[in-house]
């Protein structure tokens, strides 16, 4: 600040003679908008990062666009083949396969929210104890590395001697394999990726729960609303803003599933056709099969995807979503 | 509502809740507590069990009905684990590919973030179009380029290919601008008519100012680093390049069901981002929540 102090004196009283310092009364101007600056600065603010997006994003993306109309060659190089990727990935068995897979665990994700939201009011308890230290626990997951969690939850599922049946067993339920049984491997997975991220979900839903004003939920009580009442007339509409967020963002989290699903079935894991979701098999046709133009296209369409879907709720929460 | 106002017996049960709330709210206190602590039992459980895990030996680990606690703690799983691979380098690996890209994303994205929110400039709009574009797409998509990339220049199995495509993001840009547009204009035309140039105005009063913000995008970049698979999958095949991510996935290989073993791995390389949160618990919280209101 001395620095600045130091300037003022040496402020070049040239350029305010010019016009080039503009001197406006305070407020008057919308908030974000500074003077016009030669565009220099510009270019030296947003330049490096904008660069370095083009160089390893944006282009990248238009070239995985062209590359879905090319295959690759057995001694690399590539030849143009049009619609040909296209063609076969819809007449493609696996690819009807990886949507349902992606789907369905898409579906079970959802369910984390719910429960999110209900262990975030229950920790809005007005005077509660230990808050910190239950969001705390909550939230360890979620700074956990994806593969160590795969590693761990393999071994509680494991058919022969995994915890999870032994613990099933005292209750005279007799468990199974749960990762390489096809009918229940991918909600096996789906139930780890809730687990994972409830503390994120937790901490967002609690964030919105405090911003909503005491004296709303202190007139409902006054018209004598009920707990129930209170929580799905007041709570879930003023909390609507964030469950939105939550939903659109676990949605997108949900179709890119990779980590979770590559680290828990392991190599030559008999489920794997009913676990293989859209970016398994984009990673095994780029980089097992070596079939770039082929992954790409799969790649593609998962952009599609996302991008439907994400319109589809931006379109439904006028709906239900209430801004204040 | 307006109707239920007028019923006088509702109104007489509400001043009535009033009148005796705290043996109510340590009855209901007892429900919530039972109900959380179930929870939190549930989360953490997987860790208990990897921590006792790692010091069982292979016959304890895998007898029906379970070993619960080790009988006795061995300490060869560790060793085991530097034995069948470079774990002290892979460690290495992933601390600099977590500094390099955090310092990286803070110098860059405060400085784009301030960028878009504070200086005007033709174009302003269609450029930040750009990288709201980046940001809608998934991460697979220019995933096959960035590698071709990667092997035109030679840095397959390089800290410079795990570090320099993450030091940029859309996501940390925008998550900054929102940062700087709530931030008051006021204090800035304070400095501008002292003469400070938009650089010095950045450095040396914004940025001060913008640590809440600053946090919170440390946080995400030092967990999505450290955590990350994919890419640093993709782009290393040398053990001694890799970081502690793929070195796991490398371990599943080696021993895939020597659990004592692979939790030893587990433990060793999920115990340090731990530790971080353990110390800043409240920014990490905090960092997230951030994000969640900007949505």
């Amino acid at each position: 600040m001395t620095d600045l102090i130091a300037q003022r004196s040496s402020a070049p009283i040239s350029e305010l003679d010019r016009g080039r310092v503009h001197v406006r009364v305070p407020g008057s101007r919308r908030r974000g908008r500074g003077p016009r600056q030669s565009p220099l600065w510009a270019v030296l603010f947003i330049g490096p990062t904008a660069i370095g997006l083009l160089v390893f994003y944006l282009w990248p993306t238009i070239r995985t666009f062209t590359m879905s109309f090319t295959e690759t060659g057995p001694f690399g190089g590539s030849t143009f083949v049009g619609l040909a990727n296209y063609v076969r990935l819809f007449q493609d068995p696996e690819l009807v396969g990886a949507l349902v897979n992606t789907a369905e665990y898409t579906i079970i994700a959802l369910v984390g929210i719910p429960i999110a939201i209900a262990i975030a009011a229950l920790l809005n308890t007005t005077g509660l104890k230990g808050r910190g230290a239950y969001r705390t626990l909550y939230f360890i997951p979620v700074v956990t590395m994806p593969a160590a969690i795969a590693l761990v939850w393999r071994m509680i599922y494991n058919g022969d001697y995994g915890i999870l049946n032994q613990f099933l067993h005292l209750f005279g339920i007799e468990g199974k394999s749960w990762l390489t049984d096809p009918a229940t491997a991918l909600v096996a997975i789906a139930i780890v990726g809730i687990w994972a991220g409830l503390g994120t979900n937790i901490v967002i839903f609690l964030a919105g729960l405090q911003g909503i004003p005491d004296t709303i939920l202190e007139a409902a009580d006054l018209d004598g609303a009920g707990p129930v009442r209170k929580f799905f007339s007041i709570t879930i509409p003023l909390l609507s803003p964030s469950i939105f967020f939550v939903s659109v963002v676990s949605v997108i989290g949900a179709l890119q599933v990779f980590d979770l699903v590559y680290m828990m079935l392991g190599k030559s894991n008999p489920a794997i056709p009913d676990t293989r979701t859209i970016v398994y098999l984009f990673y095994e046709a780029g980089f097992i099969d070596n079939q770039r133009g082929y992954a790409a296209a799969i790649a593609f369409l998962l952009l599609i995807i996302i991008l439907v879907l994400t319109v589809i709720q931006f379109r439904l929460q006028k709906k239900w979503v209430h801004y204040e | 509502m307006s109707e239920l106002s007028l019923d006088t017996r509702a109104v007489t049960s509400a001043t009535a809740e009033r009148s005796v709330p705290v043996a109510r709210r340590t009855r209901s206190h007892w429900v919530v507590h039972t109900v959380l602590i179930a929870g939190a039992a549930v989360m953490i459980f997987p860790f208990v069990w990897q921590t006792l895990t790692a010091f069982k030996t292979f016959t304890q680990s895998v007898a029906v009905p379970p070993v619960i606690i080790p009988q006795p703690w061995v300490w060869t799983n560790f060793a085991e684990v530097f034995a069948s691979m470079p774990f002290g380098q892979m460690f290495l690996n992933s601390v600099l590919l977590t500094i390099g890209r955090t310092v990286g994303q803070v110098a860059l994205c405060t400085m784009a973030g301030y960028g878009f929110a504070r200086i005007r400039f033709r174009g302003r709009n269609l450029v930040f179009v750009l990288f709201l574009s980046v940001l809608m797409v998934p991460s697979q998509l220019y995933l096959l380029p960035q590698y071709e990339i990667m092997q035109n220049l030679g840095w397959l199995n390089s800290l410079q290919a795990l570090i320099v495509p993450g030091i940029f993001s859309a996501f940390g840009t925008f998550l900054m601008r929102q940062f700087f547009m709530s931030m008051p204009v006021e204090l800035e035309e304070a400095a501008r008519i002292d003469g400070a140039n938009p650089w010095q105005t950045f450095w040396r009063v914004m940025l001060p100012l913008a640590k809440p913000g600053i946090i919170a995008l440390v946080v995400f970049t030092v967990l999505w680093s450290w955590n990350d698979l994919l890419w640093p999958l993709v782009v290393t095949t040398d053990p001694e390049k890799m970081p502690l991510s793929v070195g796991l996935s490398q371990l599943v290989g080696l021993h895939s069901t020597n659990y004592p073993v692979l939790m030893a791995g587990a433990l060793l390389a999920t115990l340090p981002m731990l530790v971080t949160f353990m110390f800043l618990q409240k920014q990490f919280i905090q960092g997230i929540a951030f994000s969640g209101s900007k949505g």
